[in-house]
């Protein structure tokens, strides 16, 4: 499993300005994805935003039809889901009850970007996992934009 | 008889790390009664009172049964039956 037990997340600049970007523009709603990387390296390589079904300001969903093609398309190509990524439109970025009782994916980190007024134009961008109901905030560490 | 069904990995603790399995039935819900007679308490994990969970996707063969008849949907000789969890959330309706 790599170092997907330790408990930071390594992103790349590029990958922080593009979630924080989506979260922006799909204001009021929140937005949503993933990141996808090799099966087995816990490495967060490939963004790829979803499409927020609910289309709501306090809720996300990914399509079912999306989901289904997600998943089949990570087997076909051995990668796996390394973050789950969503925005609190206006709220803190920290997981919901409902981002508790939702969060499937045990190995993935869970990333929250808050682009609350009350911070503007500050944003929270933080991580966490969610295990069994249970979340613990980890560190981020952040690599330079791809030259 | 056979249905191939596909299990997160969230779910794979039930069936000893198993990805994909095979059961019978010739509705969806014969098919979860099986799979649960054959990996206790995960029927529990999919149904809640007798209905889906929300927090899980349900795919016979492309098709999420949500739409398609959900626990009485027919399953025949031959189907994969694909489970996901719902990638879905967000921020509690009271918080401001």
């Amino acid at each position: 499993m790599g170092d997907r037990n330790t408990m930071t997340l390594s992103i790349s600049q590029e990958f922080v300005d593009g979630i924080i970007a989506q979260a922006y523009a799909e204001l009021p709603n929140e937005a949503c994805g993933v990141i996808l990387g090799p099966a087995g390296s816990g490495e967060a390589r490939r963004l790829k935003p979803m499409i927020n079904f609910a289309a709501s300001p306090i809720f996300y969903e990914f399509a079912p039809n999306d989901l289904l093609a997600l998943y089949r398309g990570l087997d076909d190509v051995d990668e796996e889901i390394v973050v789950v990524y969503h925005s609190h439109p206006t709220s803190e970025a920290h997981p919901s009850s409902s981002d508790i009782s939702y969060a499937g994916e045990p190995g993935a980190h869970y990333v929250l970007v808050s682009t609350r007024e009350e911070i503007a134009p500050e944003v929270e961008f933080r991580s966490f996992r969610i295990i069994n109901g249970s979340v613990t905030e980890e560190e981020i560490v952040i690599s330079p934009a791809s030259p | 008889m056979t249905i191939e069904v596909r299990i997160p990995t969230i779910l794979r603790p039930y069936t000893k790390d198993a990805k994909v399995v095979e059961a019978q039935g010739t509705t969806l819900s014969q098919v979860i009664a099986d799979l649960d007679s054959q990996f206790q308490g995960l029927g529990e994990r999919l149904l809640e009172k007798g209905q889906l969970r929300k927090f899980i996707n349900i795919y016979i063969n492309d098709e999420d049964v949500r739409f398609s008849g959900g626990l009485d949907s027919t399953t025949k000789n031959g189907d994969s039956i694909t489970i996901l969890p719902a990638v879905a959330g967000g921020q509690d309706p009271t918080a401001s």
